[in-house]
């Protein structure tokens, strides 16, 4: 048995593609669920994944979603290219969104995700340069 | 009794072997083993849909028989809505009720009664605030399976009620052991069933300890019977009847307008029901009160265990509905609007609990080894997901091998590649001599 055991996922993200937009956080989901990991705890990880995934394909260029699975706890990374954030404390206010009417029209952009990310995890750090891009890590304990 | 009890069985003589069933499965509970078909029990969620689906009609349910009735002193018949359907319009509901007691009942209390208490009752749950959103409707029990299977995060989102039949078994129990003074044990509950999920729900009840119904017969089984008597019924017994509101619940968005949800999504089909419930897991549809979920395309009219087809049925549920709530115009009389709680046994409810199917391993290292081995078989398989191996899909064979019930020359394409690698190696291994004769093939290859 080898404690330092993970498994490494990993997803190419497309800017606006929805034909495939959460199935990045669906797969992950599935991993967690395999290996046993609380049910709430699993919740937390999936919804937040989704949040973050749907972020990359709505709001960048596209992207990647790397996911680190340990025994105990779980590492989620999105690395985007795009636009990136600006004000990053005005983002993370809960109902603060540059969503455009189209997303909104598809139930997106409430201003909620990086809040609610933020919130789930028990580690959070988001980087952006304007221009270049953005970069979202999380931790979350199972 | 195994740990599980299932409605849905096979009738091997006439399994093929086919892989139509295991493809249908939403649960992926089937496997084709030694031609024929077997249902991993503890993924099987008694949907029916292998029923539907199964050419040679090798799915069957198993529901109580009519003889059963045998056995109890009253018997008491509790008639889905659906059966209403079943039926010409010309028969009224006052006749199809009569007509079980020609098949042997000794009364009838129809289940769209205990609807129209459930419809009433969903619609105080959602006025309590923690209740948590979206509310998932509990009365299709396949769908609660599904739920404890394959999402078990989302089982504190199913609304902690009973379906509407097992409240109207327990609301007849008490009338009629009262009226014919007899004990619990001598009254025989008989729920009419479209479907086999019920079937199972009364034997291995959800959220109870033991359910209030005895057992479960068939709409299918007794159509014929009730045909048959139908025409000669002339008694009009004056029954304790349920509204529009109660027997609306056949079809797909009955509940949710008799709960009177605006804020509501309707969604039937297993299938269908497993994406949607997909979405919920990603929190998606927070914005939702209340998600009625069935398992069957249309609604309980489109059950494995009804007659006719569905399409009809609607119309035919949609008119019932429309007369009698011009009945009730007329009469000016309007539905239930108030409950008694303390006769609906809400206390002796019990938690919902997961039944994760998707463990690979109690040992967190080991699962993760599989989740990887998993990941490196399937890459091997051809990915064209033929079923020839007798699991539904590549990924499904490849679990199966993590999981040491199959082996990868189960693949009919791994098995060719296997046959060509020996192949060659056997046209390579013609070329080799022992060496005391190889200079005798040298010269006779000169010659």
């Amino acid at each position: 048995m080898n404690t330092g055991q993970v498994i490494n996922l990993e997803y190419e993200l497309t800017a606006l593609n929805f034909d495939v937009a959460g199935e990045a956080s669906s797969k992950t989901k599935r991993v967690l669920q395999q290996i046993g990991v609380r049910t709430d705890v699993i919740r937390c990880i999936a919804i937040s994944a989704y949040e973050a995934e749907m972020n990359v394909i709505i709001h960048s260029l596209g992207g990647i979603m790397r996911v680190v699975v340990f025994p105990d706890r779980t590492e989620i990374t999105f690395e985007d290219r795009g636009p990136g954030i600006a004000d990053i404390n005005l983002a993370m206010q809960e109902g603060y969104s540059t969503a455009p009417d189209y997303v909104r029209e598809m139930g997106f952009g409430a201003g909620m995700g990086l809040p609610n990310m933020a919130r789930c995890a028990d580690q959070f750090d988001i980087q952006s340069e304007v221009g270049v891009g953005t970069k979202v890590m999380m931790m979350i304990r199972h | 009794m195994d740990e599980y009890f299932h409605s849905v069985r096979l009738i091997k003589s006439r399994c093929k072997g086919c892989v139509s069933c295991t493809k249908r499965c939403p649960t992926e509970a089937i496997r084709i083993r030694g031609g024929k078909a077997h249902i991993i029990e503890s993924r099987c969620i008694d949907c029916g849909e292998c029923i539907r689906h199964c050419p040679r009609h090798a799915k069957t349910a198993v529901t109580d028989y009519l003889a059963d009735l045998d056995q109890y002193k009253v018997n008491i018949a509790l008639p889905a809505p659906t059966l209403y359907a079943q039926f010409s319009v010309d028969f009224s509901i006052e006749t199809i009720l009569h007509g079980l007691l020609e098949l042997g009942f000794d009364e009838v209390f129809e289940v769209a009664q205990g609807a129209e208490i459930v419809s009433l009752m969903v619609k105080d749950c959602l006025n309590a605030k923690e209740v948590k959103r979206p509310a998932i409707s509990p009365a299709c029990p396949a769908v609660v399976r599904l739920i404890q299977v394959k999402f078990p995060e989302l089982i504190d989102y199913l609304m902690q009620i009973d379906a509407p039949v097992e409240l109207a078994a327990k609301l007849a129990r008490a009338k009629y052991s009262q009226k014919y003074n007899i004990h619990a044990d001598e009254l025989g509950v008989w729920f009419i069933t479209p479907c086999p999920a019920k079937m199972t729900a009364c034997k291995q009840p959800l959220g109870r300890e033991k359910s209030n119904i005895t057992g479960a017969i068939a709409i299918s089984q007794i159509y014929g019977s009730l045909l048959k008597v139908l025409p000669h019924v002339n008694e009009q017994a004056n029954y304790n009847r349920a509204s529009w509101v109660g027997i609306g619940w056949a079809v797909a968005g009955g509940e949710t307008s008799a709960a009177q949800v605006e804020n509501k999504l309707v969604v039937y089909g297993i299938n269908h029901v497993s994406r949607l419930l997909e979405q919920v897991a990603m929190g998606n549809l927070d914005d939702i009160d209340y998600i009625e979920t069935l398992a069957c395309a249309g609604g309980c009219i489109g059950g494995p265990l009804t007659v006719e087809n569905r399409f009809v049925a609607e119309t035919r549920m949609k008119q019932r509905m429309q007369k009698l709530k011009d009945e009730y115009q007329v009469a000016g009389k309007s539905p239930l609007t108030d409950y008694h709680k303390d006769e609906l046994g809400i206390n002796e409810r019990q938690a919902i609990e997961p039944r994760p199917l998707m463990l690979l391993d109690e040992d967190i290292f080991k699962a993760m080894d599989k989740v990887e081995l998993i990941e490196k078989i399937l890459e091997s398989l051809p990915g064209l997901d033929c079923g020839s191996c007798g699991s539904p899909n590549c990924k499904a064979l490849a679990e199966d091998i993590a999981q040491g019930r199959a082996s990868e020359t189960d693949c009919v394409f791994k098995l060719r590649e296997r046959v060509r690698d020996l192949a060659q190696e056997m046209i390579d291994l013609t070329k080799k001599m022992p060496p005391p004769l190889e200079k005798e093939l040298e010269e006779l290859e000169k010659e």
